[in-house]
């Protein structure tokens, strides 16, 4: 094996933030490569400063280096002005732990996060000098897999990658790593097998997918694989304290902190958001465990900071104690020169859990930025969306914050709802407006930043069948939110744009034949589009053209009840016909209570698995409806695996 | 109580900038467990003065720094000479403490004390004789003009008096060229440095050996009690730093 570091350092002195390719993390290998292991390359298909912080590819790292017969380093997305030298200089796609070549790994591994990364993992398999159709690689030739959020509709890149791997991975790079092991002396075409025989696996070439006008056909053509891939669920977080050894970068990256993920899943059923709907059932961390873990973490690491991360972090059971024992406390030291306060982060934080209380004790370190989530504008189209937060628990968390001491929220909003009337997006001008004025009765200057996404539908949520708002409709709307907001200078409007909402939208529930233009595109120079000095819009318009695709057909038209979609042999669990009744309930404007707090709905992610959701308390916690609908006032306890009995700050 | 740390930076992490550099410090005294002063305000940091800066893909074999520590004046000789071993366990491969002194309060911050610095520059073997040439030629001219752009203007500056000692010397890895550069006003950076030497050399490292404040006639680096370095009588930690040498200038020097 050797190592390509001679080659690459003369051409570090000649890129922009040499130091993002140079490894050295502490948390970093060592990586210990033997001819009987197998080698995995971790990729995140983006640069290093967005790529490193990732938990999941950071998850994986440290449970397969620790494995016996497995290896693992990490690679990212070089940035431009390095990809033409190292083209130049026949050097390929690296290692940042040891600067391997990606060719003397086994497997080269990425993480999806997002659609607008597809052209750059075809860009990443051509510099790891393999084909990029994965029937074009054969015998030794990496074997490429993918997995993260994206991978519930993989068929965009069906052509492009080996294996993809559905749900969390924890358990499954393990199963993984035995087959390939077991049967690499076979050849390719017997690992390939024995992977589609894995649970969560799910092996493109094992399906034949044929197309007549909008339908498709999937016929399986192994015998092993199974008729529909099921995800892969772990029933306890606990038994998965992972990352130990978060690495810390050397270099300035997003996230630069300590990040401890408090639960995985999410209960609260909003129909637009697929994180929710795919990682269900909610297991929370013990909270020995997080405790544990950050303090441990900001020993070892020498942060200040600690996110404490999960898709809505207010609902973790006594988050107002963890928060108090983070932050540590009060201090004494009131000369101020002593070590200060840990800062904790919340990056998803409810409106209906976010308590005064919380807010106090999160100002007693540095406050960061508060970002909270109505995603719309009136509680009509938060029922549609199944975002059950009413005026008064918005009005309560955001006066909880200005009360303690915040200046500025952000709230972060979706247009191109289904139902959306104009009246729901001025709405958000509105429910601003207001805040605004809250706000100003405790600081001087309050201030709101309104930032609005264009909704995309994405596949396995009741939304899937729902036809996106135009690129013109959506322009149309946040026209009309900034007209109606220009006057107000306390709010501040910020806006994606809307024709990368619709690229996004064509890859997210696109089929096999969109894979033709995601190499159109990247053939054509289109790396790096989720940056928005890159993303260029041209591209994808004259590849869907010159493939004979139509947008309608992929992202505006409504989809029928009995179409088969792409993703219908893969599942996340959910019961189509539940989806279904969700998708009716949204237009019928009927909410659908948190499963947490009530009877099971069935929707197949517990009852299918045979798991059910893990938490501390069988209770929920106080402040505010929750965003169920519900009376919470008597709280009666439902049917769940309990984690602990310790009691819980703030419950009656 | 403020204690100056003597560092070398050398390899891969030359590849990390000034700023980089700077967070790696703040975790490293938070994770050497040392009690470091704190700014007031909104982001509270460490106290740590930085030297002047490096530039990212340079060497060095002295840097330094200012550290505040909480600490009583007896207990801080103890923390000083516990410096190098705690904080080079916890940076990263290639950033290693080698000393650690008390300064005496009101001691001038390195960066209105440094007035020159000595660099190494790695020569190809081609180069090496148009290098010996040229810094013949240098030594005895009487201007030496450098061209600069700033705000947008270019400007042509006398830099003869700022570039000292030239040297070709024979190191093991190779021939170097060895130049002290002033700091004062204006500082000539080893890049602008390139620039003057014709015909221009390949490419090549970078290492700062030494830096030097002048005082009166007389050289003195950071660490030196001449610096404001305490050293009280018998007390081996301040007589050791004098005379510690890093082994890279020694090879050079020998």
């Amino acid at each position: 094996m050797r190592s390509l570091w001679s080659a690459l350092e003369p051409l570090l002195d000649q890129v922009q933030r040499p130091a993002r390719y140079i490894g050295g993390e502490e948390g970093a290998g060592p990586a210990a490569h033997a001819p009987d292991k197998v080698a995995w390359l971790l990729c995140y298909p983006d640069s290093y400063e967005v790529g490193l912080p990732n938990q999941g590819l950071q998850i994986l790292y440290e449970i397969l280096n620790e494995r016996p017969d497995a290896t693992a380093e990490r690679a990212y997305a070089p940035w431009g002005d390095l990809e033409v030298l190292m083209r130049r200089h026949d050097l390929p796609l690296f290692s940042v732990d040891t600067h391997l070549g990606a060719g003397e790994f086994d497997v080269l591994a990425f993480n999806l996060s997002s659609e607008l990364v597809y052209t750059n993992v075809l860009n990443l398999i051509d510099l790891a000098g393999v084909a990029v159709r994965a029937a074009d690689r054969s015998g030794d030739d990496l074997l490429v897999g993918a997995g993260g959020h994206c991978a519930f509709n993989p068929e965009p890149l069906a052509d492009f990658v080996d294996f993809f791997v559905l749900g969390d991975g924890e358990e499954v790079v393990g199963e993984i790593t035995e087959a390939i092991a077991a049967r690499r002396s076979e050849g390719r075409a017997a690992v390939l097998e024995a992977l589609a025989g894995i649970e969560g696996v799910y092996v493109p070439a094992a399906y034949e997918v044929t197309y007549s006008g909008l339908s498709a056909e999937v016929t399986r053509r192994w015998p092993g694989a199974p008729e529909t891939v099921e995800k892969r669920t772990i029933s306890s977080l606990g038994d998965w304290p992972y990352p130990k050894r978060q690495l810390v970068p050397l270099t300035e990256v997003v996230h630069d902190r300590l990040n401890v993920e408090v639960f995985r899943g999410c209960t609260r059923g909003c129909r637009f958001c697929q994180a929710g709907m795919i990682t269900r059932p909610v297991r929370e961390r013990p909270a020995e465990q997080v405790r544990t873990m950050i303090t441990e973490g900001l020993r070892r690491t020498g942060y200040d900071e600690v996110a404490l991360t999960s898709l809505s972090t207010a609902d973790f059971s006594g988050i107002e104690e963890l928060v108090a024992d983070t932050v540590g406390p009060a201090d004494d030291d009131a000369g101020g020169a002593g070590c200060p306060a840990v800062t904790v982060s919340l990056p998803s934080l409810r409106v209906d859990a976010f308590t005064v209380g919380l807010a106090a004790e999160l100002q007693r370190a540095r406050r960061t930025g508060l970002t909270f989530a109505p995603e719309a504008g009136s509680w009509r189209l938060r029922q549609v969306i199944n975002k059950l937060i009413s005026t008064d628990d918005l009005d309560a968390a955001v006066e909880g914050a200005f009360s303690q001491g915040w200046r500025r929220v952000k709230l972060y909003f979706l247009v191109g709802l289904p139902t959306e009337t104009d009246e729901d997006v001025l709405g958000i001008a509105a429910l601003a407006r207001r805040c605004v004025e809250l706000g100003r009765r405790h600081v001087r200057g309050a201030s709101v930043t309104v930032s609005v996404g264009g909704f995309v539908p994405k596949p396995q949520t009741p939304f899937q069948w729902f036809g996106q708002n135009t690129v013109a409709e959506l322009h149309r709307k946040v026209a009309l939110l900034a007209d109606d907001l220009r006057a107000d200078r306390g709010v501040r409007l910020k806006w994606h744009d809307p024709e990368a909402t619709l690229v996004e939208g064509l890859a997210s529930r696109g089929d096999r034949r969109f894979g033709a233009v995601i190499e159109d595109v990247w053939r054509s120079g289109g790396t790096f589009q989720e940056w928005s000095e890159h993303f260029d819009y041209g591209l994808w318009l004259d590849a869907m053209e010159r493939h004979g695709l139509s947008v309608e057909d992929y992202a505006y038209r409504h989809r029928s009840g009995t179409e088969t979609l792409p993703w219908d042999h893969l599942s996340a669990g959910l019961h189509k016909d539940f989806l279904w009744q969700d998708w009716q309930d949204a237009l019928a404007e009927s909410g659908l209570e948190d499963c947490r707090w009530t009877p099971c709905y069935d929707c197949g992610a517990c009852t299918g698995y045979g798991i059910e959701h893990v938490v501390a308390s069988a209770v929920p916690p106080a402040g505010g409806s929750q965003g169920t609908g519900q009376n919470l006032l008597k709280p009666e306890p439902v049917p769940v695996q309990l984690l602990a009995t310790r009691p819980l700050a703030g419950v009656s | 109580m403020r204690v100056r740390v003597r560092w070398s930076k050398h390899g891969k992490i030359r590849f990390c900038g000034h700023r980089d550099a700077a967070r790696i410090w703040e975790r490293a005294v938070r994770r050497a467990e040392l009690p470091v002063a704190y700014s007031q305000g909104f982001t509270p940091r460490p106290r740590i003065s930085f030297g002047l800066a490096l530039a990212t893909g340079q060497e060095s074999v002295a840097e330094y720094l200012d550290v505040d520590l909480r600490t009583t004046p007896e207990e801080l000789y103890d923390w000083a000479a516990c410096m190098p071993e705690r904080l080079s366990a916890v940076l990263p491969d290639g950033m290693t403490v080698t000393d650690a002194c008390p300064l005496s309060p009101g001691t001038a911050s390195l960066q209105d004390a440094v007035t020159s610095c000595t660099w190494e520059f790695a020569l190809a073997e081609s180069d090496v004789t148009s290098a010996a040439g040229w810094a013949a030629r240098v030594r005895s001219a009487d201007s030496l003009p450098l061209q600069r752009e700033r705000k947008g203007r270019t400007t042509t500056s006398d830099v003869r008096t700022a570039v000292g000692d030239l040297h070709i010397l024979d190191a093991s890895v190779g021939s170097v060229l060895v130049a002290e550069l002033g700091t004062k006003p204006r500082a000539v950076r080893p890049a602008e440095f390139l620039r003057l030497i014709a015909p221009p050399l390949a490419a090549g490292r970078v290492r700062r050996l030494h830096q030097w404040i002048t005082r009166d006639g007389e050289r003195y680096e950071p660490l030196a009690p001449e610096a404001g370095v305490l050293a009280p009588a018998g007390d081996s930690l301040a007589a050791a730093s004098i005379d510690a040498v890093p082994a890279a200038q020694q090879e050079v020097c020998a």
